[in-house]
């Protein structure tokens, strides 16, 4: 069962058309890879799947976005609910300027959770997800800025994961990492997987290539083809397709 | 390039260096001499009997007791006022404000107001607070006109503190679901207090320093009693500095002196506090 629907989807910064007709289903316990040239819209498709575009002030947006069947776009929709149902990470690391303890509990706290032991339960579970709790165990009260970059982007995706989304959205989330940090996350996405649905941008065909079901190739705006990943790299249908997956520009 | 222009060059170079150098212990200096002569004028009057005492007119007699209490009082008032609307003030302007043409005409407005002489705030108060609210020649009234002093210097110290706070931190705490005012409370607020804090402190220093419009909401400078609530009249640690150097006896000039050693014990207290409070928040993560 597909667990987003996108039907028709436009968007537009201001005049500028930045999204032309998406239409695409996303399952759920799946890894599907966004790809294309920079600057094709592959963030702003996924920041309308959990309307981060909301805050990006003359955005304009027409068709519909359904998760679990309900359109997120539906003036009934509560944009907070929403969104800790489909958490995000970011191609920078941004960790708060707080203790590791106290980034991983931000989220729960928003939403109503105070119990020390029921926040302690959860950093433990959100660290051991995020394969981070053997190398923090000890220093959950320093700050989160001491952490390598690649331990930071994890520290990240635990908090995302402390108010057990069911979607997680990544905008690049290893470009800005060294290779074996990368090689840890791509691993831990592929655990991931058994319990999220993740919909991961990535700059790197290899990567979508490595570790993705399916994948999306985006061309100036436009869906050009989404298909299973062996099929987009070894036998697209789209010549444009061909040509970006084989150097030939991007 | 010529050897001469080399030469030259090193000389400039050189020159400048010296230069600068001079001007920096030109400060320095001046205010060593001040501090020496305030020090060794002042240092054999400050004790306790000048810190228990009234105002007199006989300088063995004099003390700074109610100027003391009345600085301490307008602080205390003045402080938690500003930092309030402060603060608040700022935030509405960064982060709910549209920018449109009223946001700009009262973003124009708050600029020129921290560079508007102190004396006008007086007539501000005076106007407002001693006859508009019918606050009398009080605490209140000097109070909230300093609060009304420090606040564009606090907004406007407040604004950059807040808009120096990086975006994706916002967009962190969007992404798990926060509103709008739990993104300002639990990520905004705490990575600009730092800066908000240093901002405060600066403007209170200036507060406590100020006579011009507390003169004019009508503080006194013969006060002989300890000021009990916010709506008895008062005066403060400058005004009382001030009258008495104008006294015609040699030896108030040196309890002037004296007075003034109270004065910058208190702000060095207060600007302690505020760079220990600082680090203390900048150490918590
Ligand atoms: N905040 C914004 N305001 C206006 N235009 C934007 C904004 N963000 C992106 N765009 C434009 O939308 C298009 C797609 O950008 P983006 O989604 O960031 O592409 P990608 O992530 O694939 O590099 C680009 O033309 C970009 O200039
Ligand atoms: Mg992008």
């Amino acid at each position: 069962m597909s667990i987003i629907e996108v039907r028709d989807l436009n968007l537009y910064y201001g005049q500028h058309q930045a999204l032309h007709n998406i239409n695409m289903e996303i399952e759920a316990n799946s890894i599907t890879a966004f790809i294309g040239p920079s600057g094709c819209g592959k963030s702003t498709f996924l920041r309308t799947l959990n309307r981060m575009n909301d805050m990006i002030q003359g955005v304009r947006i027409d068709g519909s976005v359904k998760v679990v069947g309900e359109d997120i776009y539906e003036s009934r929709v509560d944009v907070e609910i929403l969104r800790k149902n489909i958490g995000m990470v970011f191609q920078q690391p941004n960790p708060f300027p707080k203790s590791i303890y106290e980034n991983i509990t931000f989220g729960p706290r928003l939403h109503g959770i105070t119990d020390r032991n029921k926040l302690d339960e959860i950093v433990e579970s959100s660290l051991k997800a995020a394969a981070l709790w053997g190398e923090v165990k000890d220093v959950l009260k320093k700050p989160a800025y001491g952490l390598s970059g690649g331990q930071q982007q994890r520290l990240c995706i635990a908090r995302a994961l402390a108010v057990n989304p069911q979607i997680l959205l990544m905008d690049e989330p290893t470009s800005a990492l060294d290779p074996i940090s990368t090689a840890k996350i791509e691993e831990l996405l592929d655990e991931l997987k058994t319990t999220y649905t993740i919909v991961i941008v990535t700059h790197n065909m290899q990567q979508a290539a490595r570790i993705s079901d399916k994948t999306a190739f985006f061309l100036n705006g436009e869906l050009v083809e989404f298909d299973s990943t062996p099929v987009i790299f070894q036998n697209p249908c789209d010549k444009r397709t061909e040509d970006y997956i084989t150097g030939r520009f991007g | 390039m010529s050897a001469g222009n080399l030469t030259r060059r090193k000389i400039y170079d050189r020159a400048s260096r010296v230069v600068f150098l001079l001007a920096t212990l030109l400060g320095v200096a001046a205010l060593g001499i001040l501090l020496y002569r305030i020090l060794s004028d002042g240092l054999g009057w400050l004790d306790w009997q000048f810190i228990s005492s009234f105002a007199s007119r006989f300088p063995e007699k004099a003390g700074i007791l109610s100027a003391l209490f009345g600085s301490l009082w307008i602080i205390g008032i003045t402080a938690p006022v500003a930092f309030i609307l402060g603060i608040g003030t700022a935030l509405y302007l960064e982060e709910y404000a549209k920018k449109g043409w009223f946001t700009n005409l009262i973003q124009v407005n708050i600029n020129n107001l921290a560079g508007v002489p102190s004396i006008v705030f007086g007539i501000l108060g005076l106007g407002l607070f001693v006859e508009g609210f019918l606050f009398g020649r009080t605490i209140l009234s000097g109070a909230l006109t300093m609060a009304l002093l420090v606040l564009p210097i606090i907004v406007v110290a407040s604004q950059e503190a807040i808009r120096s706070v990086p975006q994706h931190l916002r967009n962190a705490s969007y992404a798990l679901g926060a509103s709008k005012w739990q993104t300002i409370r639990g990520v905004v607020i705490p990575a600009a207090f730092p800066s908000i804090l240093t901002g405060f402190i600066l403007a209170l220093s200036r507060a406590i320093g100020e006579t011009a419009p507390l003169i004019v909401v009508g503080a006194v400078t013969f006060i002989a009693f300890v000021p009990s609530s916010p709506l008895d009249q008062f005066t403060v640690l400058p005004i009382q500095i001030y009258s008495w150097t104008s006294k015609p006896q040699d030896e108030f000039r040196a309890i002037a002196a004296a007075g003034i050693i109270v004065l910058l014990i208190v702000l060095f207290t207060l600007n302690a506090t505020a760079v220990y409070l600082r680090n203390k928040y900048q150490k918590r993560y």
